[in-house]
């Protein structure tokens, strides 16, 4: 078998599994759905559908009174408005991972040293728009 | 009395006014206080003072990371708030600094059905809700 074809079989395998590159996310669209806007833009910024897999956000959204620690639930009905939206416009990515910092596209973007994340305006890996200023637009590239 | 005094005493007045009587806030302490009087026999009102007790207080049995109110909204009501893990900015929570504080019934559930979680590890009472909704509102 040709190493052409081996290239073909192995890339197949790697979009069946989700497996996302960093500059797939270089420019999202952004956040249009007011709902979403509002209830996930209260404690970090609106994070966009694309940054994560369908699954993992469906398991965020039934997971709301346990969120990465902390009790974010929403009334029934809004929350499954929130997830249809979010699952409806997801990406790609490893669909056994919750966090987007967690994807294995995000982490090989943004090895810093731990110093980096103890800073004050930091704070978090959540918090996006700390270094992207237009992260709110979903444009991670100005950098 | 001066002429922009003058405008500045009537100007206080009308604002003193409006934070008295908010329909909205007023009806949402009438349905706490009928959920409290159903709850408990012989119940007395609201209290300013159980209300900061409870906003003040340090609590146990809700995430260890944020065992009082003052946690996120700190020990002043009229400051602004801070997220204690994402560091986001939160409205002050007291009236006097934002005055739509506790008019939208469906967005102070939502919070006190979190938040009670998060600082008591339980739902909060009627009687609760509406202690520091007094507290707050003459804040
Ligand atoms: C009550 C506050 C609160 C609300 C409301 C909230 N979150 Fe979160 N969220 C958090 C916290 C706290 C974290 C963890 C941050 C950290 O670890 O630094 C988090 C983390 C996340 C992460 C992982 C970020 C990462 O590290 O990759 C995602 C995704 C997320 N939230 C989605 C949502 C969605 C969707 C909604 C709306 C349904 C929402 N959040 C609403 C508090 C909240
Ligand atoms: C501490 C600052 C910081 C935080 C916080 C941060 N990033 Fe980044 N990010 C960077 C830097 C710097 C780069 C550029 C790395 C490079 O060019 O090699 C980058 C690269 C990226 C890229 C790739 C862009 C490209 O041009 O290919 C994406 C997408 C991205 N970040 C998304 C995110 C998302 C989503 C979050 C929040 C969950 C986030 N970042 C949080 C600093 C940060």
């Amino acid at each position: 078998m040709s190493a052409f074809r081996w290239a073909g079989i192995a890339l197949s395998v790697a979009l069946a599994a989700g497996v996302a590159a960093a500059d797939e996310f270089e420019r999202v669209t952004p956040v249009r759905h007011a709902a979403t806007q509002k209830e996930c833009g209260e404690c970090h910024m609106a994070f966009q559908p694309a940054l994560l897999p369908a699954e993992s956000w469906s398991r965020i959204m039934t997971g709301l009174s346990d969120h990465f620690g902390e009790d974010a639930s929403l009334p029934e009905a809004l929350a499954s408005e929130i997830r249809d939206y979010l699952v409806a416009n997801a990406g790609r990515g490893d669909p056994t991972v919750l966090r987007i910092s967690d994807q294995s596209w995000w982490q090989r973007e943004h090895r810093f040293s731990p110093s980096v994340w103890r800073q004050k305006e930091v704070g978090s890996k959540a918090n996006c728009d700390a270094c992207h200023r237009h992260a709110g637009q979903g444009l991670y590239d100005d950098d | 009395m001066t002429r922009p005094a003058l405008i500045l005493a009537l100007v206080a007045s009308v604002a003193g006014a409006a934070a008295a009587a908010e329909p909205a806030r007023d009806k949402l302490l009438e349905s706490y206080r009928q959920e409290a009087s159903r709850a408990t026999p012989g119940f007395a009102g609201f209290s300013a003072a159980r209300g900061e007790a409870l906003y003040s207080g340090t609590h146990r049995g809700g995430n260890p990371a944020t065992p009082s109110c003052t946690t996120c909204h700190t020990a002043d009501p009229t400051a602004t708030g801070k997220h204690q893990k994402t560091g986001r900015a939160i409205e002050p929570i007291a009236v006097s600094a934002n005055p739509t504080r506790f008019t939208d019934p469906g967005e102070v559930e939502k919070h006190f059905a979190r938040d009670c979680k998060n600082v008591l590890g339980r739902d909060c009472t009627a009687e609760e809700k509406g202690d520091f909704i007094t507290f707050l509102s003459g804040r």
